[in-house]
């Protein structure tokens, strides 16, 4: 554990992407934890926040900035509940520390709507009744958008294999590759782009 | 998760400095380490992120030596025009790998450190793992060892080497490029992954504060008649149970190079020499493929879970065979 005494308090822009402080031992514990000031793109907006260097992009998300639309599912990268884009690369927010998305700029679900226009594929999954429970939706949204993005929804066939990160434990999987599908056949996709949507 | 300082490297040099403190680990893609830090298995104080040093991302495949900078991501390899084209097999094993949301985070460096997902291993409730506790014995001997190894294992460890591109790189002899405190080395990759003696728990070559920095693969002309064969308990987005990479070089109907590395069975990438010399300078056929894919689990010893794996993993060996053997023949037609 770094000296208190050695914290920077200075903000210039190497500050932001490593500790700067310990914070304090709350009663009871023995150890202070690392604490590091954050700067994230969500959705084209900043945030500056000081975040234990433990918490996860979608704890940061979720608990921290109120989105919760990306799901804590089984929170070790097999489920894809937690899917958002970085830069226009889907991801699991389960697995990325905040600290390391620093610099990045994150979409998720909250971000695709324009107002009450729903994006194309917000919209193709209410058409197709691509869910049930709705729990992994936000993230087979995102997923989704990206795997035509990719250039990876040329077939149901190719659909499936890169749509597999995501399970649906309704079993929805059937329209789910239908609604793909016909956004991937509209051809202009509306993919949220670099710092906003 | 126990608690970290975080420090994002600048350079390479910053990059070892950082890692030369104590309970510093290097943090690429983060999706092996990220989770099993989350799940108690490993506890750095100190997590040096190597995402912005340059010179370990990019990748060249073009060249007399093919060269992946470590912090090349899976997708961005496996999506490589000419990698799909020259080299099928390298590009099959990442695509075959993972999730695409993986596949977006996770590196080709990284990819070679990942560990083993023995269930043992994984679970911090049983203390009887050599590998997280040396010397405290090994649960899975007489536990459930279906998905463990019948091919280079010990009574201290038989968990399985998990990457697939460990695999279809061992079939092309290529090597690793590490930087470190004493300055850079190449390690071949048959030596990176380190066979289990005494010590299961020292999984690779890699010594402390080192930095894997590239991956190099020698140009083959072997490359183009190449396929990785993964069989897996679900269609997709699953570890492997038996794999096998395979390239062939005919010169007519003769087999002039065969190259055959295992994953899935072994606790390294297994090269299947006794296949590959059987078949050189044999006429390739069904006939001569069964032959050679019946030695390819030669030295198997497996447990009662996982006995099944030895006439698997020989079928894994006769597919891959069969397939490279078509792609030969369609590239001397073309």
């Amino acid at each position: 554990m770094r000296d208190p005494s050695e914290a920077e308090t200075d903000m210039s822009e190497a500050d932001h992407l490593g500790t700067v402080a310990p914070r304090a031992a709350p009663p009871g514990q023995d150890n202070a934890w690392p604490v590091a000031m954050l700067t994230l793109r969500v959705n084209g907006q900043t945030h500056r926040l000081a975040l234990d260097t433990r918490t996860t992009l979608l704890d940061m998300l979720r608990d921290h900035l109120g989105l919760t639309g990306a799901k804590t599912g089984c929170n070790q990268g097999a489920c894809g509940a937690c899917t958002v884009l970085a830069d226009g690369k889907r991801i699991n927010a389960c697995l990325t520390l905040a600290v390391a998305a620093q610099g990045q700029d994150i979409i998720t679900i909250e971000g695709l709507a324009k107002g009450d226009a729903l994006h194309p594929m917000q919209q193709a999954f209410v058409d197709h009744d691509a869910f049930q429970c709705g729990y992994c939706t936000p993230g087979q949204i995102m997923s989704a958008i990206a795997c035509i993005h990719e250039g990876h929804a040329g077939s149901a066939e190719e659909i499936r294999e890169f749509m597999s990160g995501n399970l649906c434990r309704c079993g929805a999987y059937p329209n789910i590759v239908k609604a793909v599908q016909d956004v991937a056949g509209q051809g202009d996709m509306r993919f949220p782009g670099k710092g906003g949507v | 998760m126990q608690p970290f300082e975080y420090h994002r490297a600048s350079s390479l040099e910053d990059a070892l400095r950082q890692g030369a403190l104590e309970g510093a680990s290097y943090l690429a893609g983060g999706t092996t380490l990220v989770d099993l830090m989350r799940i108690g298995v490993m506890r750095p104080g100190r997590l040096i992120d190597l995402r912005d040093v340059s010179e370990l991302h990019g990748f060249d495949t073009g060249g007399e030596t093919l060269r992946f900078g470590a912090l090349a991501s899976m997708a961005e390899v496996a999506d490589d025009i000419v990698l799909r084209q020259d080299y099928p097999a390298l590009a099959e094993s990442l695509l075959l790998a993972a999730s695409a949301q993986l596949r977006n985070m996770a590196t080709v460096g990284g990819n070679l450190l990942q560990r083993t997902r023995c269930l043992y291993y994984r679970d911090t409730r049983y203390s009887a793992c050599n590998k997280r506790n040396p010397g405290s014995g090994c649960a899975a001997q007489d536990g459930v060892n279906r998905q463990h190894a019948v091919l280079g294992g010990s009574e201290r460890c038989i968990a399985t080497m998990p990457s697939d591109w460990a695999v279809a790189l061992t079939a092309f002899d290529a090597a690793v490029e590490v930087a470190g405190p004493q300055g850079r080395r190449t390690v071949p990759i048959d030596s990176f992954h380190i066979p289990y003696g005494e010590h299961p728990e020292a999984e690779t070559a890699l010594r402390p504060g080192e930095i894997l920095t590239a991956i190099l693969v020698p140009a083959s002309r072997a490359g183009r008649a190449s396929c990785y064969v993964k069989v897996r308990d679900r269609e997709s987005y699953a570890f492997a149970v038996s794999s096998a990479a395979v390239a062939l070089r005919l010169e007519g109907a003769r087999v002039a190079e065969a190259r055959i590395a295992l994953g899935g069975l072994s606790t390294t990438p297994w090269r299947a020499v006794a296949s590959e010399t059987l078949l050189r300078g044999r006429t390739i056929d069904e006939a001569s493929i069964r032959e050679a894919a019946a030695r390819a689990m030669d030295g198997a010893d497996p447990r009662p879970g996982n006995a099944f794996k030895v006439e698997l993993g020989r079928r894994t060996v006769e597919d891959a065979l069969l397939r490279a053997m078509r792609r030969a023949q369609e590239g001397e037609a073309a």
